[in-house]
């Protein structure tokens, strides 16, 4: 990714962007270096990438009025209308089979948006980058004018992605299955990852805020803004007399079969005096059975969670029933959404660090080492090499306290309610305790820094280290297959259960131990290494059932893979100079040069990516997280549909999502 | 896969075992309660232990690691007697959620800042206990606290309990030399050496003096402003970018 | 330290405390069996929000083990649950929910506010989809400082709560009053979130920026 960084003189560029059509903005003409960025301008003066030999075979097929060089990475869809040509052919013809991200940036000031796409080879090697343009357009409120072909029908892992770009940015897609706002409701207003909306809260574009020193009296945030609370409403907006329905077009596909719910009918009429609980109408006079000389049974739906025991946190399954079978699934998502992204680019790049612990709240040190090697990247540093060890410690730690997490859950939502995971909260505490000795605090560590590390570790946490990764765990893994891994029980529950074979799930865009239990070697530390995963001796588990069962398998081998990884390390940590944790000056002002970069690590639970673009100040111009456990739902339906509802719960629980990811 | 039931017995076989080892280390303990041991939390929650043992608190409680980190304190240096905070504001730009609300003490003649803080407001309701205040602090002045018994009712006021302002965050740095004495020890030695060569410059500067006038030492300082260590250009540094922006 | 914050003056300003029992407390030898057996069998709703949920499990598991508190007992169902703990950020698109669930539970109910987040908004506060603390709707008994409390604070907060039911007496414990049940109301996703006990105020706010916007545009 370093190289793709170009060199941000436009001179020394290769290709010009003369190739520009008329029908874009062309705003990617060099423009006189501004003397400051006025608080989050767009990114000036872009740089052009140098094109990798897949790009100019593209352009070599499509033309160069299709293709031209984008600013920074990757190349430019120019004509929208060949985007799923194009996609296909990076698909088919190029091998890139895998939708790693797909996102969007608004550069205001050039006054479009462009969105972003990444895909990548299920073998392995970098991601490219493409990128198309819309006009912004005029209505703030509407979504844009142009719409941007669908790219569903090529890869199926772009369905959530492009319903929260649609939902963040207003950017419609032609041709999506079901384009509805995912992790805000239907009537929000305004599209919240646009640059010109400003949250209830609104202080400034970026932080620090000025307010805070020196003269800063403490203020609570809710006596800056007229409601009194963080709510913002369209002018003349009526609480008593509107119609809400957050729920808009959820039923509509689901509907057909289903007595007494009307696809028409199922929004939210308030009551008359606009108080109270909004009850769905329904009609009751066509609940009867349909006919009479076959007993048939009236297909239902049911709506799992928010508040459900076995949805891991507040994910709402709303299932489509058959008797017992599920004849249908849609998710409804966002009920944790904390705006990460938002707060995000308001933050400076050091203040992101703490926030990316809560993205994936079980295991936090693996978020922030995938966000500090992205910055560390478009920066340019390395870290030392005591540090390195250090965080590919911490980061397998991580990995092996969140799979004994994930299978005491799976094993709770088999039914074996609580004793595996009782045994397996006590492992990760133990972990945890390592964490809160070295770094501070037992889920939230804040231990990475750019170029380093924030602590060392004295003798006793080496000690402690080594006592957990050369004996306890080791020991308690094997406990746990001996408990878990023949029981007929558990086997007779999970094997065939949530199959999803390898070219569907590199399709959906599924990664982590999902994929690797369908049989595809995946893993980012081997496919695409970092840090310095390419010093160690470890393997890559693989199975081939792609159910549950395998999937479970899957965890058990990684995390002896992990504590190798884990063992080797901590052998050559005192070849390292102790207390070298940090290269060059600790700073807390960082600026990063502009451009952008995708920098991605294997988390327990999969591909977590960064997306970052900067405009050389001291916060993200845009800063996108690239979540594993939200794009590995999108495959959910496809696993759950001809299976009982209460398995629904165990191939949900076997992707072992988190919520906080998912909705960031 | 063998006879039909064996994985669920073995399985059955680990639970009796930590059923078993559980009374075990129990008994274990009791039998050696005269004898000198590590004091029963500890040694019952580090990784030798088996079997799943409870800490009873709040009879009861694991020893807090010493970074172990909570919602921040500041320092108060009982030697001088005087807030070691010099209020320069670096707390609260590196607060990820901006929940330092800082006023600056005025000189009332000259209108010039003093280098102590008239008001200090830390919201826990905000503060995410990520720690970078004490991190970045470059005069000791702001500790992350080992208290977490932080539990209140409602009150009239909302909020009132949960803004911490100077009085409540103001600790003596006893207490501070206590919950971190490895830290304190740094600051110690990392006072002396300081003290140490300022001395060793004033000697040389006065030798220097004696030699010939030169103003090496302060174009020095000057050319460095963003040395993290360098404290006081630190401070300097970060008033000018405020200014600037 | 610890004597400072357990001191009753906790109670002095508690307006879900009665008047007459604030300074001086009066508990018969009913209540103070009543409120025995109350404290000692919580059951709290088996209802995680984020990340503080997570402290919220390690606290059930075998180390902190919260049956030793008689509190173990977490329920799926709000019908069975006398105590919601609010482990997490509480967002616009969940109030609702939370709300429901609160009225669905029976009265005596209790309420924890779980973390920074849960008691104002925390470091989220200033996110579109946040609603800065758990208290804008529903009562709370319980505040938790820290982000996220370790489980030992959490078992803090149930002795703080325990305390607070011991104060209480059978002779005026709101839910053996005669009176209609304070019920919440639910509040509706509309542009934004809508607090229908506030509805007024918000349509007179916006029709004067309503007004506002058409004389700048004039």
């Amino acid at each position: 990714m370093a190289e793709e960084m170009t060199n941000p003189t436009p001179a020394e560029t290769p290709a010009a962007p003369k190739a520009a059509s008329a029908a874009k903005p062309a705003a990617t003409a060099a423009k006189p270096a501004a003397a400051k960025p006025a608080g989050h301008a767009a990114p000036k003066g872009p740089p052009l990438a140098t094109l990798t030999p897949e790009l100019l075979q593209l352009q070599q097929q499509f033309g160069e009025s299709v293709i031209t060089p984008a600013p920074y990475v990757g190349v430019l869809v120019n004509d929208l209308s060949k985007l799923r040509d194009v996609m296909t052919y990076v698909r088919d013809q190029l091998g890139f089979d895998m939708l790693a991200n797909a996102t969007a940036v608004d550069y205001i000031k050039e006054g479009y948006i462009e969105v972003v796409y990444h895909p990548q080879r299920s073998k392995g090697g970098q991601p490219i980058t493409l990128k198309v343009r819309v006009p912004r357009g005029k209505d703030p409120v509407a979504p844009t004018e142009v719409a941007v072909p669908s790219l569903t029908p090529v890869y199926a892992g772009a369905e959530f992605q492009e319903r929260e770009i649609y939902d963040m940015y207003g950017v419609r897609f032609e041709g999506h299955p079901d384009l509805r706002r995912i992790l805000t409701w239907e009537g929000f207003y305004g599209w919240p990852l646009r640059k010109d909306w400003r949250e209830a809260y609104y202080e400034g574009d970026t932080k620090p805020f000025d307010s805070r020193w020196p003269g800063g009296h403490h203020e609570l945030a809710e006596e800056r803004v007229p409601w009194a609370d963080n709510v913002n409403y369209p002018p003349g907006f009526d609480p008593l007399n509107f119609t809400a329905n957050p729920d808009a077009g959820l039923y509509d596909s689901m509907a057909a079969g289903v007595p007494g719910l009307d696809a028409k009918s199922n929004g939210h009429a308030l009551q008359p005096e606009g108080i109270g609980a909004a009850v769905p109408v329904l009609d009751r006079n066509r609940n009867t059975i349909a006919d009479e000389e076959e007993l048939q049974t009236d297909q239902i739906i049911v709506n799992m969670g928010p508040q459900h025991p076995s949805t891991h946190g507040v994910l709402r399954m709303v299932v489509k029933l058959d008797g017992e079978t599920v004849t249908d699934l849609k998710l409804v998502l966002g009920y944790l959404h904390r705006n990460h992204e938002k707060i995000g680019e308001r933050n400076t790049w050091l203040h992101n660090i703490p926030y990316t612990d809560r993205l994936d709240y079980i295991c936090g040190l693996a978020n922030e080492l995938g966000y500090v090697i992205t910055v560390e990247k478009m920066m340019g540093i390395k870290p030392t090499e005591r540090a390195e060890y250090l965080r590919v410690i911490m980061a397998e730690l991580t990995r092996i306290q969140s799979h004994f997490w994930a299978i005491g859950f799976l094993l709770n939502d088999l039914g074996a309610f609580y004793t595996p995971a009782l045994y397996f909260i006590t492992e990760r505490d133990l972990i945890l305790d390592l964490f809160e000795s070295v770094t501070g605090s037992r889920l939230m560590c804040n231990y990475m820094r750019f170029g380093g590390v924030s602590r060392d570790f004295t003798e006793d946490q080496i000690m402690h280290a080594r006592q957990l990764a050369f004996d306890r765990i080791p020991r308690k893994i094997d406990e746990l297959e001996q408990l878990l891994t023949d029981n007929e029980i558990i086997k007779a529950r999970t094997i065939g259960v949530g199959y999803l074979p390898a070219e569907r799930s590199i399709n959906y865009s599924l990664t982590g131990p999902c994929l690797r239990a369908a049989g595809v070697p995946y893993d980012i530390r081997r496919v695409d290494p970092y840090s310095i995963y390419d010093r160690f001796d470890f393997d890559i588990p693989v199975f081939y059932g792609a159910d549950v069962y395998d999937r479970y398998r899957v965890r058990v081998a990684e995390m002896r893979q992990s504590l190798r990884i884990v063992q080797q390390a901590l052998n050559q940590l005192d070849q390292t100079k102790p207390g070298d944790i940090q290269a060059g000056k600790k700073a807390y002002n960082h600026r990063v040069p502009a451009g952008e970069a995708y920098g991605r690590v294997e988390t327990p639970k999969g591909e977590l990516g960064f997306y970052l673009v900067s405009d050389g100040g001291q916060n993200p111009y845009r800063y996108h997280v690239r979540s594993s456990s939200f794009i590995n739902l999108n495959s959910l339906k496809e696993m759950t549909v001809g299976h009982k509802v209460a398995d629904a719960v165990v191939i949900l629980g076997s992707l072992d999502i988190v919520l906080g990811e998912v909705d960031r | 896969m063998g006879l039909m039931g064996t994985g669920i017995l073995k399985g059955l076989g680990v639970t009796l075992r930590h059923f078993i080892d559980t009374y075990a280390e129990d008994l274990k303990y009791i039998l050696n309660k005269g004898g000198v041991q590590q004091p029963r939390p500890l040694r019952r929650q580090s990784p030798k232990n088996r079997g799943l043992v409870t800490v009873e608190y709040p009879r009861e409680r694991l020893p807090l690691p010493e970074n172990f980190r909570y919602v921040p304190f500041l320092v108060y240096d009982t030697e001088k007697q005087d807030d070691k905070c010099t209020s320069c504001g670096i707390c609260a730009k590196v607060c990820p959620p901006q929940c330092i609300w800082i006023v600056r003490t005025e000189d009332p003649v000259t209108k010039r800042p003093v280098p102590q803080p008239k008001e200090f407001y830390i919201d826990t309701t905000i503060c995410m206990n990520c720690g970078y205040c004490a991190e970045f602090c470059p005069f000791d002045a702001i500790k992350m606290d080992h208290d977490y018994e932080l539990s209140y009712y409602p009150n009239q006021e909302p909020n009132a309990r949960l803004v911490h302002d100077k009085a409540r965050l103001t600790k003596p740095d006893t207490y501070h030399a206590a919950i971190h004495p490895t830290d304190w020890r740094r600051e110690l030695e990392d006072r002396a050496a300081e003290e140490a060569k300022k001395k060793a410059a004033a000697e040389a500067k006065a030798k220097a003096d004696a030699a010939k006038p030169s103003p090496a030492a302060a174009a020095k300082s000057v050319a460095k402003p963003t040395a993290a260590s360098d404290a006081p250009a630190q401070q300097a540094d970060a008033e000018n970018k405020s200014a600037g922006e | 330290m610890a004597e400072q914050k357990n001191a009753p003056e906790a109670f002095e300003n508690d307006p879900r405390v009665p008047e007459e029992l604030r300074n001086n407390v009066f508990i018969t030898s009913l209540d103070k069996l009543y409120n025995w057996g109350r404290k000692r069998s919580m059951w709290p709703m088996l209802f995680g929000l984020a990340c503080c949920a997570i402290e919220m499990i390690a606290t059930a598991a075998s180390r902190h083990d919260l049956a030793r508190f008689g509190w173990e007992l977490m329920r799926a169902s709000p019908r069975q649950a006398d105590l919601m703990i609010v482990s997490g950020t509480v967002t616009k698109k969940m109030i609702p929910q939370i709300v429901r669930l609160y009225n669905q539970m029976p009265e005596p109910r209790y309420v924890i506010a779980m973390g920074a987040c849960a008691t104002a908004g925390g470091p989220f506060k200033e996110g579109y989809n946040v609603v800065s603390g758990v208290d804008k709707f529903i009562p709370v008994d319980v505040y938790i400082t820290g982000c996220p409390p370790r489980p030992e604070a959490l078992l803090h907060s149930f002795i703080k709560l325990q305390e607070k039911i011991e104060k209480q007496s059978l002779r005026n414990v709101p839910w053996y009053q005669k009176g209609e049940e304070d019920v919440v109301p639910v509040p509706v996703l509309g542009p934004d979130l809508v607090d229908m006990r506030r509805a007024q105020e918000i349509k007179e706010k916006a029709a004067q920026a309503a007004s506002a916007q058409q004389q700048s545009a004039a």
